[in-house]
């Protein structure tokens, strides 16, 4: 474990050291509170226009900063050549990967909390209402999706050597699960087979990430949705990061590095 | 890991076969390594030479298991290369490495030897230590970024050092450095020689190796042609080590003739499957 520890360390430095980060956050904030500033309607009250496009622009920085972030990983160790010694260390490679997913997905965490945290401020600055509950599950669901994200990201990172292709495939892939994804099986209804079974094996096989998108609990100000519900979604995510885990371990574990 | 005496091989290779296999092609690579067997010796400074693509690079990853031997074993301290333990007590200094930018050197140092489950108060005493031998104490709190070639160098031999390592393992360590650059490295060697280490590095630089190395093997085409001790060569023979291996790879300059039988007779394993050619005459090897 420690040296999955070592490795994550790493990761983070890299982001809060590296300007991406930054530039997104300022990005993301400029335009949330250029919106804040707008009145709409001449009504000081509806925040809920403000909210959902805020909450979108959170979504979007935190892909893009998963993704990137994620698909350099392993490329760039390669390129400087820091995986070989690194590699002749006491560290195998099922460490070293795992380290890398995990400083990822913390890196992404600490990023979503400062997105967050600033639009928490800003929706609450104008509605004078904090959800912190609702807060917390968007969030959370957030994170979880994130990692399912940075593990396919990580397994794409060993399939395809550039990492701008695999930053394109991995970008096409998650926003085709998230725009498409629930509506796979109705599409499949209306196909002959073997089509029909084909979609639906799809349909099935997909890690469904528009499950974890609730952004609506904080847009409409719903009631939280029950924590187990919130357990088993989680536990989706994980199991669905395992298996890229797993795919990724058994791929790197025979790859030559020359 | 097993714990050797003195006479043990801290490397072991036996019978080293590797051959890469490149996606798409009908006939298969030819051997990048073939048949190779070599053991160092604990206190030794050994040196792995061989021209441009002669396999030493090769075999030095797959004695750190970077790639996998198609056939034959290699050894570390008595322990099977595969398994990651073999790697506690070793350090590597890979050929031109780029170390993570947006790190210190001491960050770098800390963060390696957070891998090698070194104690905090040791690993500071050790990154002192280690960057004083290279030389690098005064810009141990700058970024990577802002080394130069020779100061990126010296880092990625302190990160070799760090775990005070029993075996040194340096694919072409002076590679890209300056005069002053390379005399430095020459001299940790030396020291790291004294303090009984034994270090296992490639070369080109032929005068360093001859200064530094107590033995050397020489590699051509992904065999080994010549293995034995630098001093007896240059005394029985009155040949230098760049002679030998000019001879060894089959590239002839003037100078005095080599029999094989000299070589078997200072010690040189597979001396007597050379061709040495007697005439003074000038040709690149095919």
């Amino acid at each position: 474990m420690k040296n999955i520890l070592a490795v994550s360390s790493i990761v983070i430095k890299e982001l809060y050291r590296r300007k991406d980060f930054y530039v997104l956050f300022i990005l993301t904030a400029l335009i949330c509170l250029v919106m804040a500033s707008v009145r709409i309607f001449n009504d000081d009250k509806i925040v809920r226009y403000l909210k959902e496009i805020c909450l979108l622009l959170v979504w979007l920085a935190s892909l893009v900063i998963a993704i990137t972030t994620t698909a350099r990983q392993i490329p760039a160790e390669r390129e400087n050549r820091t995986l070989l010694p690194l590699l002749a260390k006491p560290l195998s490679r099922t460490e070293l990967l795992l380290g890398k997913f995990l400083g990822c997905w913390l890196a992404c965490g600490l990023a979503l909390v400062c997105f967050y945290l600033f639009f928490g401020l800003l929706a609450g600055s104008r509605e004078h209402h904090w959800p912190v509950t609702n807060y917390l599950q968007a969030g959370g669901l957030h994170w979880a999706m994130l990692g399912m994200v940075i593990a396919l990201t990580l397994l794409g990172s060993l399939v395809f050597s550039a990492p701008s292709s695999n930053v394109t495939i991995c970008f096409v892939i998650v926003s085709g699960i998230l725009l498409l994804g629930r509506h796979l099986n109705k599409v499949a209804l209306a196909l002959p087979e073997p089509r029909r079974s084909l979609l639906y094996s799809l349909y099935y096989a997909i890690p469904h990430l528009e499950l974890f998108d609730v952004r609506d609990l904080i847009i409409h100000n719903w009631p939280p949705i029950a924590w187990r519900v919130c357990a088993l979604a989680t536990l989706y995510a994980l199991a669905y990061a395992a298996g890229f885990l797993i795919a990724a371990c058994l791929v790197f574990r025979r790859r030559a590095l020359n | 890991m097993k714990q050797l005496s003195a006479a043990e091989p801290v490397i072991e290779i036996r019978n080293l076969c590797v051959t890469y296999r490149s996606r798409g092609a009908r006939k298969p690579e030819p051997a990048a390594v073939k048949n190779l067997s070599l053991s160092v010796r604990s206190g030794e400074v050994f040196g792995f030479l061989g021209p441009n693509g002669a396999g030493k690079t090769t075999t030095m990853n797959a004695l750190l298991g970077f790639i996998n031997a198609s056939s034959g074993d290699a050894f570390l301290f008595g322990t099977n290369v595969r398994e990651p333990i073999a790697r506690q007590r070793i350090g590597y200094l890979p050929e031109l490495t780029y170390y993570y930018k947006f790190l210190t050197a001491e960050e770098l140092l800390r963060f390696y030897a957070r891998i090698f489950g070194i104690p905090k108060p040791e690993t500071e005493r050790r990154i002192d230590l280690v960057l004083k031998l290279v030389e690098l104490e005064g810009v141990r709190r700058r970024t990577i970024k802002t080394y130069s070639k020779g100061m990126q160098q010296r880092v990625g031999l302190a990160q070799a050092l760090i775990n005070d390592p029993d075996l040194l393992i340096l694919d072409e360590p002076t590679s890209g450095l300056d005069p002053i650059g390379r005399m430095k490295v020459r001299e940790i060697i030396a020291r790291l020689k004294d303090e009984g280490k034994t270090v296992f590095f490639s070369s080109h630089e032929l005068g360093e190796v001859e200064t530094v190395c107590d033995r050397v093997a020489i590699l051509h085409q992904g065999q080994l042609k010549v293995e034995g001790r630098v001093g007896e060569l240059a005394e029985c023979h009155q040949c230098n080590l760049e002679q030998l291996f000019l001879k060894v790879i089959g590239y002839h300059q003037p100078g005095p003739a080599l029999a094989p039988s000299d070589l078997e007779n200072a010690g040189y394993r597979g001396a007597s499957s050379l061709q040495c050619s007697p005439t003074p005459k000038l040709r690149q090897a095919t």
